[in-house]
């Protein structure tokens, strides 16, 4: 039997960072993973993915795309993407800390959602709410 | 070379977001801001109309790193206007769920964040790929922690179980035994990790601190106390605002503190360590006196030995309060609300967290004032990377700009909770 663990980022409070936990309440109770919301801790990050066959990790993303632009990348095998994210150690810097210390999953699927707005306080900006459809689908056709 | 000027727009390996600007004319430093951008300002305008039931869940979002160390100062600021003390058993749990926050907090800066500047590393992630048993030993103690904020407090990360009176629930007695087994194991890593950073390759470097932290009768003071200085000031929390006064520096949103009119005191590890480290438990002193560390500290860059010894004694206090735990007749004390003020402070990992509260009859805070230990520490560390700063202007600037990202490291600051962005840059002008 194949273990899938499906991660969402974020914090409440900053606006379209939320987005990841938002796609984790989406799928709370499905069956075919475990779902899990990483409030930026990195290490309970690495320690949800240990030993999964399958991790897929939803975060928001700030590169400059038009907000709602959903990505998925192959986490185990993309370029590192640089500083980022909370509390000193990024996403990236997580997949790699996993990597030195083989505890990485067998898959690692990244989906990003380009965020608009990160201010405090702010809610969840159309088009990336409009986006959880969409990423709750492509979620369930990759686990 | 007569001007120069460094600008680190995102530290690394510091809580949060923030940047560093230096200037200096002429071999003189004439400027220094450490930028910080800090959330507190927007929970207190969020806090103002909501019930008083409500601050400890609020607050604890301000924190990824340190919820509880919001709960607890919000909670008690709360009972202090209620008129109801949270003592026996209840208070045992608090301190419980502190202790676990302290051993998370710690592990992960010691391990992650501050060994690689000792070790010649520019990441953790750089140490783990060399001495990944060292790495996985910090990872562990730091799970021993999550685990233990995981049985009382609900979750690791925002602990959802505290409420103003107690807790929503108090663990039983054999919910807490997986944990005590697991924090056995972290206390034997933790004097593990007492030698070995004591054995890192300090630079010599001392300063004249004014330490500030609360103090306890009856414990290394965490979770309440009076407020100390090392000159010898004491007072009850409830004096906090006549003698702590904030004020905005236009290069920051945080508010810069001044104790009795006077800027740059030092709260933290250093500073309860200086101000309580003979309250520090049997096992902790033993293992501070086989290193030959005396009772007090005034090297930052030691302040990674400090936090090793405060993980030891969290572990080994909250073994021993698991040991002697009786499940309280009922989770909470009741609290009905008045009108009122109260204070409320505690011992975050990084240092003293006040927090202000008024409320109006109803319930409802009519007011809110949150002054967390980075604010407080700001220019304290301004002052650090001066000293650092100003013999070194001949370095090249990228050194130079390593050597005050590391200064800025000694003190852990939690600049701010929590955008997944951060950008680093470094330039000439």
């Amino acid at each position: 039997m194949t273990r899938t663990v499906v991660i969402g980022i974020g914090n409440d409070y900053r606006g379209d960072d939320a987005i990841g936990l938002a796609v984790a309440r989406l799928l709370r109770g499905v069956t075919y993973a475990e779902v899990v919301e990483n409030g930026g801790d990195p290490i309970a990050l690495i320690d949800a993915w240990t030993g999964a066959d399958l991790a897929i990790v939803i975060d928001a993303t700030r590169s400059g795309c038009p907000p709602g632009t959903v990505t998925v990348h192959d986490g185990l095998h993309a370029e590192p993407t640089g500083h980022g994210s909370t509390h000193a150690l990024s996403l990236a810097d997580a997949i790699e800390l996993g990597r030195a210390l083989d505890r990485l999953p067998a898959r690692l699927v990244v989906i990003g959602i380009e965020g608009a707005d990160f201010t405090l306080g702010a809610p969840l900006s159309p088009p990336v709410e409009a986006t959880l459809p969409e990423i709750a689908r492509t979620i369930e056709a990759t686990a | 070379m007569t001007h120069k000027t460094i600008r680190v727009g995102g530290l690394s390996r510091v809580e949060g977001e923030g940047s560093l600007f230096i200037q200096a004319r002429q071999g003189r430093i004439t400027d220094v801001q450490l930028n910080i951008y800090e959330p507190p300002r927007f929970f207190e305008a969020l806090l103002r109309g909501r019930a008083y039931t409500e601050p400890p869940d609020i607050t604890a979002r301000i924190c990824g790193i340190c919820p509880v160390a919001y709960q607890m100062s919000a909670c008690q600021a709360l009972e202090s206007i209620c008129d109801v003390t949270v003592d026996g058993p209840l208070r045992d749990l608090r301190l419980l769920l502190y202790y676990g926050e302290w051993i998370e907090s710690h592990a992960l800066h010691i391990y992650l964040l501050h060994a690689p500047d000792f070790l010649g590393y520019p990441s953790g992630v750089a140490m783990a790929a060399d001495h990944r048993d060292l790495v996985e030993r910090g990872l562990a103690l730091k799970k021993a922690g999550n685990e233990l904020v995981a049985a009382v407090g609900g979750r690791a990360i925002h602990p959802i179980n505290v409420r103003v009176g107690g807790f929503y629930r108090a663990p039983s007695k054999r919910e807490l035994t997986p944990v005590a087994e697991r924090l056995r194991r972290a206390r034997d890593a933790a004097v593990a990790t007492v030698r070995w950073v004591a054995g890192f390759d300090f630079p010599d470097i001392e300063h004249d601190y004014r330490f500030l932290a609360l103090t306890h009768p009856g414990e290394y003071a965490i979770l309440s106390g009076d407020v100390a200085t090392s000159d010898g000031l004491r007072f009850p929390i409830a004096d906090w605002p006549s003698h702590v006064v904030e004020e905005h520096l236009p290069h920051s949103t945080a508010l810069h503190a001044r104790l009795d009119g006077v800027a740059g005191y030092l709260t933290g590890p250093l500073a309860r360590y200086a101000l309580n480290s003979p309250q520090l438990s049997g096992l902790t002193r033993q293992a501070a006196a086989e290193i030959g560390f005396g009772p007090i500290c005034r090297n930052p860059y030691q302040s990674i030995i400090v936090r090793a010894l405060e993980t030891l004694h969290a572990c080994d206090e909250a073994l021993r309060l698991i040991d002697d735990y009786i499940e309280p007749d009922r989770p909470f004390v009741p609290a009905e609300p008045r009108a009122g003020i109260g204070h409320g402070a505690s011992e975050a990992p990084r240092g003293t967290l006040y927090h202000r509260y008024r409320l109006d009859a109803e319930g409802l805070i009519a007011e809110a004032d949150i002054v967390p230990p980075t604010a407080q520490n700001q220019a304290r560390i301004e002052d650090d990377l001066r000293a650092l700063a100003e013999p070194r202007l001949a370095l090249p600037t990228a050194e130079l700009a390593a050597l005050c990202e590391r200064a800025v490291r000694n003190h852990d600051p939690c600049i701010s909770c929590s955008a997944h962005f951060l950008d680093l840059h470094i330039h000439h002008d």
